[in-house]
């Protein structure tokens, strides 16, 4: 392993090293009337927010907290003027306001988003993941009560999320396995499995390291402030269940057809195995090995996407060795599934469903709205001419899917819409001795 | 014809001027564009989205050379060419379909342009060539302008704000065979050699 700065794992919140073991959570959104208020409401909360170090250390937690900011929020609980100008314009902008660099127009455009997400009252959340729905209604109401007796603090929205049964392995609505694909970063001690390349240095994920092409300029100032500190931008996407099973009948007579569709616009077939390795049926146990399921390439193996389409979902969001400058746009994303299932067999309900995941990372522009902008939502990536991502790149009905195959290719017109952007945000996650600076600011300063 | 005008569409956005425009590769085209460098404002992840026009993507980037830094910056020509011929995929990433590195005076002073036409969007490629430079422990020749970041190999935002600002943009471009990208320039080509060696082979 590459050497770096040892990472203060008890500086850094939990969210982006360890994953507890949950099985539900709730984000609440919150919006600041006073900056006072809001100061207090931190420093009562402070002692609940997990490091990196008490979540790895710990078994016995049922709950672990994170907090996080806007830019507005930022200005809300009091930080100066001369500090906000330090962040950078891609944060202090917003999402919303950078919506048509992520292509989210449309039904995806924020006039249409739901839970305030636009509203530039938006100014923290908070994360709680717990081991189960009950730890989650427990925690939610300790946090209603203690809102009551702060000042100048409201819940603008809330979402409440749960793992789709069977708890057996992560997985979306859609049934694709989930969490096959993650960063190692260099200094946590994560072994990386094979094929998911070396560790990546913590400074692409933490302000206040070396990153991949050395020392970060132009962090945010005060040091205190920025350093542990991650940019994670939220995404709370809708998924067309009903939809998406329509698509696969509609494009396979058999059941294993329309797997294989299924397969096809993942770039994975729905246990996670990956088509490279096995392009032609499906590998459940393949896709349940943590040691074998990374570790595939396209250049050599898949050149023409005859195995995985260069269109699909993880070929475009994780080219691998067909792109350049890889370590210096991996991210690392948290989140799970809200909404109810929609089992098998059933009609459309109507019912609102997806995923609302957060992408860590410490630059926004080079690493989250490059993958959106570029990778997802570019129709002439891999010079594929009329094509988005399947699932996160804007869909319309105007675009295609090229499935390569001998002798003649399948092209798929008119792709739908499977998802939604319902919501997003730029949060900055601070350290814990950030969140204490920020909790201890007085007016004026 | 729609998927045609279709495949004209910037990433993530579109671009008023050119969107509904047939791009025919058999019809050469003329593209005049404003002097803004676009027809429609439309915010990309660094600045202002510039249309693929008819000769692609490019910029046009003219800057004041330090004083004395002609020598040198004629040296990276060589060393350019040296590289290229040891690793002529050096620099694919760009997706480059011509460079053309200038030197001129303006009066006492050197000026430097340099003019790339390549098939990524304007951002992508500027930060592509930074971490190609880094990568390969090449320096830039940027570093002999004035007013060029210091700190550029940790700075992506940075040299990028300088290549705006020192890009300006073309008012006409001309494609003989429009929009068509370097990539399918090979292909033909490689088709046209496979088809040559299938004809030899049925001799």
């Amino acid at each position: 392993m590459r050497k770096g700065r040892v990472l203060e794992l008890d500086d850094i919140q939990h969210f982006l090293i360890a994953r507890p073991p949950a099985l539900a959570a709730r984000y609440e959104f919150l919006s600041f009337a006073d900056a006072v208020g809001a100061r207090a409401w931190l420093a009562g909360i402070l002692a609940k927010v997990g490091t990196a170090q008490t979540v790895e250390s710990s078994r016995l937690d049922s709950r672990w907290v994170t907090v996080a900011f806007t830019w507005n929020g930022l200005r809300a609980i009091g930080l100066d003027h001369a500090s906000l100008l330090t962040f950078p314009e891609e944060f202090r902008q917003g999402m919303a306001a950078r919506a048509n660099i992520l292509g989210a127009t449309g039904a995806n455009h924020p006039g249409n988003w739901i839970g305030g997400m636009a509203n530039p009252n938006l100014h923290a959340i908070v994360v709680l993941f717990a081991s189960n729905v009950e730890e989650r209604e427990r925690c939610t109401r300790e946090h209603q009560e203690y809102l009551l007796r702060c000042t100048g603090v409201e819940v603008l929205s809330s979402l409440d999320l749960e793992a789709l049964p069977p708890h057996s392995h992560a997985h979306e609505h859609f049934g694709y396995r989930d969490r096959l694909s993650q960063p190692v970063i260099e200094g946590t001690g994560m072994e990386a499995t094979p094929g998911s390349g070396p560790a990546i240095k913590a400074g692409e994920f933490f302000l206040g390291y070396p990153d991949e092409e050395g020392e970060p300029a132009a962090l945010p100032h005060p040091a205190i402030l920025s350093r542990n500190g991650s940019y994670l931008a939220y995404v709370r996407l809708q998924e067309h269940v009903g939809a998406f099973r329509d698509f696969l009948r509609q494009n396979g007579e058999t059941q294993e057809q329309q797997e294989l569709v299924a397969a096809k616009l993942m770039g994975r077939w729905r246990s996670g195995a990956p088509l490279v390795l096995v392009p032609n049926k499906d590998d459940p146990e393949l896709g349940a090995d943590s040691r074998r399921t990374n570790d595939f390439a396209y250049a050599d193996k898949d050149p023409y996407g005859y195995a995985c389409p260069l269109g699909s979902h993880i070929r475009r969001m994780n080219p691998r060795d067909t792109a350049t400058n890889m370590n210096r746009r991996k991210m690392i994303r948290r989140g799970g599934t809200y909404g109810p299932p929609l089992p098998e067999g059933t009609p459309e309900d109507g019912k609102e469903r997806g995923i609302a995941a957060f992408i860590g990372c410490a630059s926004l522009v080079r690493q989250f709205e490059f993958a959106m902008n570029v990778w997802a939502n570019d129709p002439s990536f891999h010079e594929l001419g009329n094509e988005r991502d399947p699932f996160v790149g804007t869909q319309d009905g105007t675009y295609d899917m090229t499935i390569p195959h001998r002798p003649i290719r399948k092209k798929i017109t008119g792709l739908p819409a499977f998802t939604t952007v319902r919501g997003g945000a730029y949060f900055f996650l601070p350290g814990i001795k950030a969140l204490r600076y920020l909790a201890l600011l007085s007016d004026g300063v | 014809m729609a998927t045609q005008a279709r495949q004209q569409r910037e990433p993530a956005q579109s671009q008023a001027g050119t969107a509904t425009v047939q791009d025919d590769w058999t019809k050469p085209r003329a593209m005049a564009i404003p002097k803004e460098g676009y027809f429609k404002l439309e915010q990309g992840r660094y600045g202002p989205v510039y249309p693929k026009s008819p000769a692609c993507y490019g910029f046009t980037i003219i800057a004041r050379t330090k004083p004395g830094a002609e020598k040198i910056i004629r040296e990276y020509g060589k060393t350019i060419e040296r590289s290229l011929q040891g690793s002529p995929d050096l620099l694919a990433p760009l997706k480059l379909h011509y460079l053309r590195w200038v030197l001129f005076d303006i009066g006492k002073d050197k000026y430097f342009m340099y003019q790339g036409i390549f098939d990524t969007d304007f951002d992508k490629y500027t930060e592509d060539a930074i971490a190609l430079f880094a990568a390969a422990g090449l320096n830039t020749v940027f570093e002999n302008l004035e007013g060029f970041p210091e700190d550029w190999k940790t700075n992506p935002p940075a040299f990028v704000k300088f290549v705006r600002e020192h890009q300006c943009p073309s008012f006409l471009e001309y494609g003989e065979y429009p929009f068509v990208s370097a990539g399918e320039i090979k292909k033909a080509l490689k088709l046209k050699a496979a088809f040559s060696k299938m004809l030899d082979q049925m001799q």
